[in-house]
């Protein structure tokens, strides 16, 4: 097909989405040429008093975060054999994959010499939380890639992969929910070697509890939202039967996580600080009511959980509470001990959406001719 | 042994031979930077008239050596901590976890690598003192075993303790530093962070990290149990089902 019938193919009226998707997406391409020519300096805010920035808070931890979705969702069919919640789990994979890849990518940009990355491969260091990390970002993008296959067999029509991945499938969801596990909390392990750096209102030697048990609420609150625009995109049915016990779900970690902040603070003495805030507490309260409180509140009221609309609104607001969260404890709460203040630079920020736009134009990709989704018209036995 | 330097603030005139000495010695790019750089390495602040010099404090229990994931810091056996360019990966962790904010990276090159005092680590292995040590005219920054130069400073804050604030910065901080400051005025007026927990920081992570291997295991075991009873019961469900419609689908 030459490139002018390819053109005339096209819809003479591009939609809005699809072509802010497009322009974020070509505006990597300068800007990544710009990030490896001249270094870190020129394309980001990074300095040597705020060596992590967006890149790290947004793309790597929070990225990392919305995945839970894939692991809590494979745990609940495959090893608490709750079938019922079979269809919205390959969805679940696919966010989780593509939220893998885009925390790779965002490392890319991110590390001084990325065409080393192997490195982590072949010089261990058991000692570091990052080289726990690495690990973790290696080993579970393989098994999200492995939990995900069966959708690309079953469109290629492959059978024996297929059988043979089904007859491994369960060493495969446990090592997913262990690496899960690890990597989530790892993230938090990241921040506990700087007790004299972060603010005392998020450094608590459990981190790495606060951060796996908020990464799971958010990423139920992802599968949530992710269902609700997939089922405006596409014009399909909303699970409620299904999203609504994971509403429920998200009330008990949200509640819990939400104490526990409160008793942590109380012991260490942060809690009286709420009462003079200042730019911190304000930060604070702003993700604590945002993220945990709202979303809880709201999802308690049974006519709000039941209510395809009134579901999204409060998982919109456990996600939004969950990345306020994660940019806390990587930016806001590093500020103070740093003496400097820290805002990314727009090409920063547009690497950042930039790669959310891909995200989120593969997703639509792989939804439009992969087995994602459930079809209501030739159930298939898996 | 555990070598290591004794900068005493009231014996420094400022004259900013160390800072010269050091980027002479390491080959460094010659103006000397107010700050801590990529490029200077050792620097000479003033606060408020008392004289302070900033450079790497190499912990006896470095945490920048325990956060890199590629293990390109290492503490050498006369006690410095030394970095390797060809490994780093350029994540900048130590950045972020050393208490002390030494470690400074090179943001305008597109092949960047960390910088930071070496404790001229090669002139160490000849058996000569730091670059820095040996240009100080006063005898503010001293080199010698890190234990002995303690002991020093110990004997200065008991022969005159009207002269100093009543500590050694770095005996230990961080679990101690082999790079030990004694001062007229308090540390943290000098820029020098009181907060620095007193015992080793490694042992943050460690103490999470060491029970991973215990976790994966105890973890796998009661992840494939939890599978083996519900599948179980799925079974048992489907053959009572099975048993119950027998009868009725045997005679049609």
């Amino acid at each position: 097909m030459s490139a002018s019938a390819a053109f005339a193919r096209l819809p003479a009226r591009l939609s809005f989405w699809p072509l802010v998707c497009a322009v974020l997406v070509a505006a990597l391409v300068p800007i990544t040429v710009w990030r490896f020519t001249r270094g870190l300096g020129a394309a980001t805010n990074l300095s040597d008093a705020f060596p992590w920035g967006l890149w790290i808070g947004f793309d790597v931890l929070c990225g990392v975060g919305l995945a839970a979705g894939a692991f809590t969702l494979t745990a609940v069919v495959h090893l608490l054999n709750l079938r019922r919640f079979e269809p919205i789990v390959r969805p679940a994979l696919l966010t989780a994959f593509l939220g893998y890849v885009f925390v790779i990518v965002g490392l890319l940009f991110d590390l001084g010499q990325p065409w080393r990355i192997w490195h982590a491969l072949i010089f261990w260091n058991p000692h570091s939380v990052m080289f726990e990390v690495a690990w973790c970002v290696m080993l579970y993008t393989t098994v999200l890639a492995l939990e995900f296959s069966p959708a690309v067999f079953e469109k290629l029509g492959l059978r024996r992969p297929r059988r043979l991945l089904h007859l491994v499938m369960t060493p495969i969801v446990i090592a997913g929910v262990i690496l899960s596990t690890l990597h989530q909390s790892s993230l938090g392990t990241l921040y506990l070697i700087v007790p004299s750096k972060l603010h005392p209102l998020w450094y608590t030697p459990l981190l790495p509890l606060l951060f796996y048990v908020s990464a799971i609420a958010a990423g139920l609150g992802m599968v949530i939202l992710e269902s609700h625009l997939s089922s405006r995109a596409f014009g399909r049915r909303l699970e409620m039967d299904l999203l609504e016990p994971l509403a429920r779900a998200m009330v008990v970690l949200l509640g819990l996580y939400g104490l526990l902040r409160v008793m942590i603070l109380r012991r260490n003495g942060a809690l009286a600080t709420l009462l003079d805030p200042g730019y911190e507490e304000w930060m604070f309260l702003l993700e604590l009511v945002l993220g945990v409180l709202l979303p809880v509140g709201l999802l308690l009221v049974p006519t709000v959980r039941h209510h395809p609309r009134g579901l999204a609104v409060a998982a919109f607001l456990a996600v939004a509470g969950f990345l306020v969260n994660r940019l806390n404890v990587s930016v806001t709460g590093m500020e103070r001990a740093a003496n400097a203040t820290y805002l990314p630079s727009w090409m920063e920020v547009a690497v950042s959406l930039g790669l959310v736009a891909l995200g989120f134009a593969t997703f639509a990709a792989a939804a439009r001719y992969l087995p994602i989704f459930p079809d209501p018209g030739a159930h298939e036995e898996s | 042994m555990s070598l290591g330097l004794l900068f005493d603030s009231t014996r420094c005139i400022a004259c900013g031979a160390c800072s010269a000495a050091c980027k002479e010695e390491n080959g460094l790019p010659a103006e000397i930077e107010p700050r801590l750089t990529a490029y200077t390495w050792s620097v000479l602040e003033d606060h408020e008239g008392t004289p302070v010099r900033r450079l790497c404090m190499h912990c006896l229990d470095p945490t920048c050596v325990s956060v890199c994931p590629v293990g390109a810091l290492h503490r050498s056996a006369e006690g410095a901590v030394v970095y390797d360019g060809e490994r780093c990966i350029g994540c900048r962790y130590c950045m972020m976890a050393c208490p002390f904010g030494v470690p400074k990276y090179q943001w305008d090159r597109a092949v960047p690598v960390v910088g930071k005092c070496t404790l001229c680590t090669r002139r160490l292995s000849a058996g000569q003192p730091t670059a820095c040590a040996e240009a100080c005219p006063t005898g503010a920054t001293l080199f010698g075993d890190r234990d002995a130069l303690l002991e020093d400073a110990r004997q200065r804050l008991r022969a005159e303790p009207a002269k100093y604030v009543p500590h050694v910065y770095g005996e230990d901080e961080a679990g101690g530093t082999s790079v030990l400051l004694l001062s007229a005025v308090p540390f943290a007026s000098l820029g020098y962070p009181a907060n620095v927990p007193r015992a080793p920081l490694p042992m943050l992570t460690w103490q999470v990290l060491s029970k991973v291997p215990d976790f994966v295991t105890i973890a796998a075991g009661l992840l494939f149990g939890v599978h083996w009873i519900t599948k179980r019961r799925d079974e048992v469900q489907a053959a009572a089902r099975a048993a119950d419609h027998a009868p009725e689908g045997g005679a049609p």
